[in-house]
């Protein structure tokens, strides 16, 4: 039968694709609890890397920074992206609109070590001038990812502020409310779901990047990747596996966490639906 | 009725009142696009005026204009003495229903009432007391927890409704207020509406382009194209004395014939065509050139259909054969085929029952169409 060999195939190749995706981390996992201290031998299961980990504290510390970063970035990033999204969608046609806008998603397509190079001369240069930035770290790479991250920040709050009907604050203002209560009664309350969705990628976005962290840092201020990076360079460690273990982790109790949320909002509006059409 | 003349149910007719909506020389321009082009409008208080036209004549910008969306090009708009032309929307007596209703998503249908009068700073007490009073009105205070989301088509539109009249604006704006419904709510809403207006003696602006609704709504109604008043009258004038060709098609149907004025007394006037062989007879003086072109409609109620010849001479009767039929129960459609291979529209009602089913009129039968000598109307544009 034809569709018996086509769902076998398919299966076979459900099969292969989640291998491909899913056995690297999986041998990640497994290996961290290798006892062995060179990675590909297997010398019992041991959770002793763990340990190893939890003492050291420069990892400790550079989990701390990133943190950090990620979410000051975060919310400037969403503060200056949602200004920017409103400036692009609401304002008109104003002078230097398209420059703007132009300039606005440039770091979406820039190759990040251009970033990274020229923000790096912009310190340096601006050190000369004025003193500061006395020393680079937590302040130079939190300005360096708020300048690519707000980019995305501000491409989210614009399609969402695109797909929202401009009759609801037209319909504001005809009821008496001026433009900043417009802003504070209708529009944030309706572009919060994009804001959230905004301030979770920025502060994904800088929990991930080594590339421009790596040009603006200084001495003493290594982020998470750095850190992991270059403990790598030197050969595959286990204590890096564990980490590793624990950062796949902690994203899946979050997208779970995520998805059960969904789910429970999802039943509570067909409820809501279900008690509107019996009425 | 009294030799007093009373103008109360018709104020554009009384010499003395003082318009309550004065648009003068209105005009707006999206860069070379002439949406509104210099157009004069008067509007009386308490009236339910319709604006009334095609998508893309206007009308919406106008609407727009009034509720302050929008700053005319040029001309001025006072509303009941005010000059509003550049006042902001948020200061202006005005209200309006959205035809997307624009409902607050994210507010209860109690917040969504209550939004404009927390604006103006009212107290809480007062509100509550106002929101409670409107709800009730619009028959939604079992719903006011809920959210716009929740709520049928017709207790959205409502919402909007309520929204848009608790602040007790000097004019309410409607833009296609009933679009959204399906037929049967629509029909019913139309009459709430006109009973609500009645109450409150609200002034109702409504922009349309459902030709049935401006009739049964409005106490006046503008026919717009391309930016410009085409005509202004009651729904009888309108329908019954169209200034132009536009306006005859755009309401109801016409029958459009074409002809030249061969005689033209005070008390008569006669226009023959060619295009069908006809003579019209029309029972009244005007000032028209004799020998112009002119066109006359003649609506689909108005003409009679008979399978015998009219007594009365040969004017106002043209020759055909039954095309096509309607049977819509209470009224039948005839499409009957003239001379030239024109088809003429009739609209006659089923007044007598036919015995054995069969119709008194059948398909492929030589019939006469014949109309009253008042019934024609002459357009000459």
């Amino acid at each position: 039968m034809n569709t018996g060999k086509r769902s076998k195939f398919l299966f076979s190749t459900i099969c292969f694709g989640m291998a491909f995706l899913y056995i690297p981390i999986f041998l990640l996992i497994v290996y961290s609890f290798n006892a062995s201290k060179i990675v590909p031998v297997w010398g019992g299961f041991s959770t002793r890397w763990y340990g190893v980990l939890f003492e050291s504290e420069e990892i400790w510390a550079s989990v701390a920074l990133s943190l950090k970063i990620a979410s000051v970035n975060a919310c400037f990033a969403t503060l200056l992206g949602t200004l920017a999204g409103l400036a692009l969608v609401r304002f008109g046609s104003f002078k230097g609109r398209t420059l703007f806008s132009g300039m606005i998603s440039a770091p979406l397509v820039m190759p990040e070590v251009i970033t990274g190079l020229s923000l790096l001369l912009l310190f340096i240069t601006l050190k000369e001038f004025i003193g500061w930035p006395d020393s680079r770290g937590f302040n130079t790479i939190t300005i360096a990812h708020i300048t690519f991250s707000m980019a995305y920040v501000a491409v989210i709050i614009q399609s969402r502020l695109a797909g929202m009907a401009q009759d609801l604050e037209e319909a504001a203002e005809d009821l008496g409310a001026r433009p900043f209560r417009i802003l504070t009664d209708i529009t944030l309350p309706l572009l919060a779901p994009g804001m959230v969705a905004g301030w979770l990628l920025a502060f994904t976005l800088s929990l991930d990047d080594l590339i421009i962290a790596s040009f603006v840092s200084g001495p003493g201020a290594v982020t998470l990747p750095m850190l992991i990076y270059s403990r790598v360079k030197l050969g595959l460690r286990p204590d890096i596996n564990a980490l590793a273990t624990i950062i796949i982790l902690a994203v899946a109790i979050g997208v779970l966490l995520a998805a059960w949320i969904m789910f429970r909002q999802q039943k509570q509006r067909e409820l809501e639906l279900k008690m509107s059409e019996e009425s | 009725m009294s030799a007093i003349q009373n103008y109360e149910d018709r104020p554009w007719m009384d010499p003395e009142a003082e318009p309550f909506i004065k648009i003068q020389s209105v005009s707006k321009l999206f860069g070379d696009f002439v949406a509104v082009d210099s157009v004069d409008l008067e509007i009386y208080k308490g009236e339910l005026f319709c604006l009334l036209g095609g998508s893309g004549c206007g009308k919406s910008t106008l609407l727009r204009m009034l509720a302050g969306f929008e700053m005319p090009s040029s001309g001025s708009i006072m509303i009941d003495g005010a000059n509003m032309t550049d006042v902001p929307p948020y200061e202006r007596p005005v209200n309006m229903m959205f035809q997307s209703y624009a409902l607050f998503p994210h507010m209860t249908v109690e917040k969504n009432v209550a939004y404009g009068l927390k604006r103006d700073g009212i107290a809480a007490d007062e509100i509550g007391k106002r929101v409670e009073e409107m709800l009730s009105m619009v028959e939604l205070t079992q719903f006011r927890k809920r959210k716009p989301h929740q709520l049928s088509g017709g207790q959205q539109q409502r919402v909007a409704l309520a929204r848009s009249l608790i602040k007790q604006p000097k004019v309410l704006l409607l833009d296609e207020p009933l679009g959204a419904l399906d037929k049967r709510l629509r029909e019913q809403t139309q009459y709430e509406l006109m009973a609500l207006q009645d109450q409150l003696g609200i002034t109702f602006v409504v922009v349309t382009h459902d030709q049935e609704e401006a009739m049964t709504l409005s106490t006046r109604i503008a026919v717009m194209d391309l930016g410009r008043f085409q005509q202004i009258g009651t729904p009888t004038e309108i329908y019954e004395f169209p200034n132009s060709r536009l306006v005859a098609k755009f309401i109801g149907n016409a029958n459009m014939f074409e002809g030249r004025v061969t005689e033209n007394s005070p008390d008569h006037v006669t226009v023959e065509s060619h295009d069908p062989e006809c003579q019209f007879y029309i029972d009244h003086g005007m000032s028209i050139q004799k020998g112009s072109k002119v066109w006359i409609a003649l609506r689909p109620e108005k003409i009679n259909i008979s399978k015998e010849p009219p007594a009365n001479g040969n004017a106002n009767v043209i020759k055909g054969m039954v095309h096509d039929i309607g049977y819509l129960g209470g009224t039948s459609t005839y499409r009957v085929q003239i001379g030239d291979g024109r088809i003429v529209e009739i609209t006659s009602p089923n007044q007598v029952r036919p015995k054995d089913g069969t119709p008194p009129i059948d398909w492929d039968q030589e019939v006469y169409l014949s109309w009253h000598a008042s019934s024609s109307v002459v357009l000459n544009k």
